[in-house]
């Protein structure tokens, strides 16, 4: 009950945001921190909880955005409609590498060079194939109406993805609380043992990657909607891969607020190097790369991690300071 | 008499050109502890792999309450009530002691407030009540052996494979750890045991199996296979039955 808590105070402060800002600059740089945060807890459930560390999470972004972008404009589907279908078809491909890549038990390293591969092969099949529009990309038309998930005002789109990033809250806690989350968890820790204690490893980690792509899937989705154009170096480019599980790492794995967190920190800082340096290109690459050597040598379970220690560090000061009165 | 509860029969495992374990047959009757021994090398631990699921025998057929289980995965084994620990212990490094030993309750229990309690109980009943919220990597080796016990024990097996659970404990603790084997024998449980420290094997064990360069050399009751020649031999080199033997007549 305590971390729905928790989860429902961070999503009404954050909901109560457009309230007081109007910039659309501040706005936007808010929706895609919140899209960022989204791929990253897609990553965050296999990666942090499964320990599954994946390179091509774009495949399923661009699955999600692809999908929703060409429904519409290809077969006239509704958006909502699609964006669900988007969702879905990420899960699909999603299912089908893990059950590719579980069944012939690769691990570690392996596992991530062929999530990497998964993605730059859909990466280069959609810059040639006629549906994707190839090179050209698709254009999604703008309609701006509800029912067509457009919306005049930034702060619209704003609440859309919070709200989907708090279901990814609450899928997260709920995965931490249940039985599969547990056996997830035992099979990033030790998957020998956990198959001893009655584990189906194989099943649990194909699970672990339906969710997790069907989230970040959802995180393309939103992208193809909010930007209404979608091209193959986009939506399966590795700069989403890279944000996926750059974020989480930072902001904590295997929490429910690391990634969230991670992407504010990132997203800030690069924005921030941005009004310093000058939108020098590769710059927040360089920002990126300097965070993560950061938080690997100084805080390897991330910002929530660092949290964590001071808050025990407060909690335990005062009980000194009444021990040396006492 | 009633079937046994594992009767492995004729089975053979071979890595290239290494006949690990050579067509052997073994049981363990159900509420009984049966031991296992053998000199290092023996084949035993690659024989509870194939018990448990972890190995694939070339050869022979394991079975399990009458029914074929060869080949079965791990989890499919430990559902139907097979429980192993590892010679090396497995402990999940990162979790706590009860996070550790719920992994292993969920399997009877989805929930997960039955499955805190059910682990809670078991960790209470191996001496691990005070330690439950401590991270794993913490215990010492006792403690790490009992936590392997736990974790085999939340599953609620009818048949725990124990692979070496005194080795590396001094006398002090081997001595602790003794009568919870017995207790747990006590529950009904059938055990089936590889190990090295002798006067613990000999003391809870009703039957016992001698392995030696993959081969069943030698069972029976504790006493007899001691007092064994081919055990002796395979123990202390080829001809030192015979000047024991010698000796003994001095």
């Amino acid at each position: 009950m305590k971390g729905l808590a928790a989860i429902a105070a961070v999503v009404a402060v954050l909901a109560a945001v457009p309230l007081f800002v109007q910039s659309n600059i501040a706005l936007n740089f808010l929706v895609v921190t919140l899209l960022v945060a989204l791929a990253g807890q897609g990553w965050n459930i296999l990666g942090g909880y499964g320990g599954q560390y994946s390179f091509g999470h774009a495949a399923f972004f661009g699955t999600g955005a692809y999908v929703t972008a060409i429904l519409q404009v290809r077969y006239g589907v509704n958006a909502w409609a699609g964006f669900a279908a988007g969702i879905a078809g990420g899960a699909a491909v999603g299912a089908f590498i893990g059950a590719l890549t579980f069944r012939a038990g690769l691990r570690g390293s392996y596992f991530a060079l062929v999530t990497l591969a998964f993605a730059e092969v859909l990466r280069i099949i959609a810059s040639v194939a006629p549906i994707t529009g190839a090179g050209v990309g698709t254009l999604i038309k703008l309609d701006l109406h509800p029912a067509a998930m457009q919306f005049e005002s930034r702060a619209v789109f704003y609440w859309v993805i919070l709200a989907l990033v708090a279901v990814s809250l609450v899928i997260a806690h709920l995965i931490e609380r249940s039985r599969f989350g547990a056996w997830l968890i035992a099979v990033r820790e030790n998957e020998d043992a956990a198959k001893a204690l009655g584990v189906n490893a194989t099943r649990v980690k194909l699970g672990a990657m339906t969710v997790s792509a069907a989230i970040t899937a959802a995180a393309g989705c939103f992208y193809a909607q909010y930007f209404l154009f979608v091209d193959s170096g986009i939506a399966y480019g590795t700069w989403i891969s890279v944000e996926a599980l750059l974020t989480p790492i930072i902001g904590g794995v295997g929490t429910v607020f690391g990634p969230l967190i991670g992407a504010l920190a990132v997203k800030a800082l690069s924005e921030g190097a941005k009004l310093v340096a000058g939108d020098a290109p590769g710059l927040s690459l360089v920002v990126y790369g300097c965070v993560l050597v950061f938080v690997i040598a100084f805080a390897p379970r991330g910002f929530v991690g660092l949290l964590a220690a001071a808050y025990r560090r407060l909690a335990r000061a005062p009980k000194k300071r009444e021990a040396a009165h006492g | 008499m009633a079937e046994p509860l594992l009767s492995v029969e004729r089975v053979t495992c071979r890595f290239g050109g290494l006949v690990a374990v050579n067509a052997v047959s073994l049981t363990a009757d159900e509420g009984c502890v049966t031991g296992l021994i053998g000199p290092n090398g023996a084949g035993k631990t690659t024989l509870f792999s194939i018990v448990s699921g972890f190995q694939r025998p070339s050869d022979g057929v394991v079975r399990y309450r009458g029914e074929a289980v060869t080949g079965l995965a791990p989890y499919e084994l430990a559902r139907r009530g097979i429980a192993r620990t590892f010679q090396i212990v497995q402990p999940f490094a990162g979790l706590t002691v009860r996070e550790n030993i719920l992994v292993g309750a969920h399997l009877r229990h989805p929930k997960r407030g039955e499955a805190l309690a059910a682990a809670d109980a078991v960790g209470r009943q191996l001496g691990l009540g005070d330690m439950l919220d401590r991270p794993a990597d913490t215990l010492t080796v006792a403690g790490r052996k009992r936590l392997e016990l736990a974790k085999a024990l939340a599953t609620e097996p009818k048949l725990l494979l124990l692979d070496e659970v005194l080795a590396g404990l001094n006398p002090t603790e081997i001595r602790d750890i003794v009568p919870v084997i017995r207790g747990l024998s006590a529950r009904g449980i059938t055990i089936l045991m590889i190990e090295h420290v002798m006067q613990a094997v000999m003391s809870l064990s009703q039957r016992i199996f001698v392995l030696s360069e993959g081969r069943i050399i030698a069972e029976g009751a504790p006493a007899a296979v001691a007092a064994d020649r081919a055990v002796v031999e395979a123990y202390l080199g080829h001809g030192a039955a015979k000047r024991l033997g010698a000796a003994h007549v001095e």
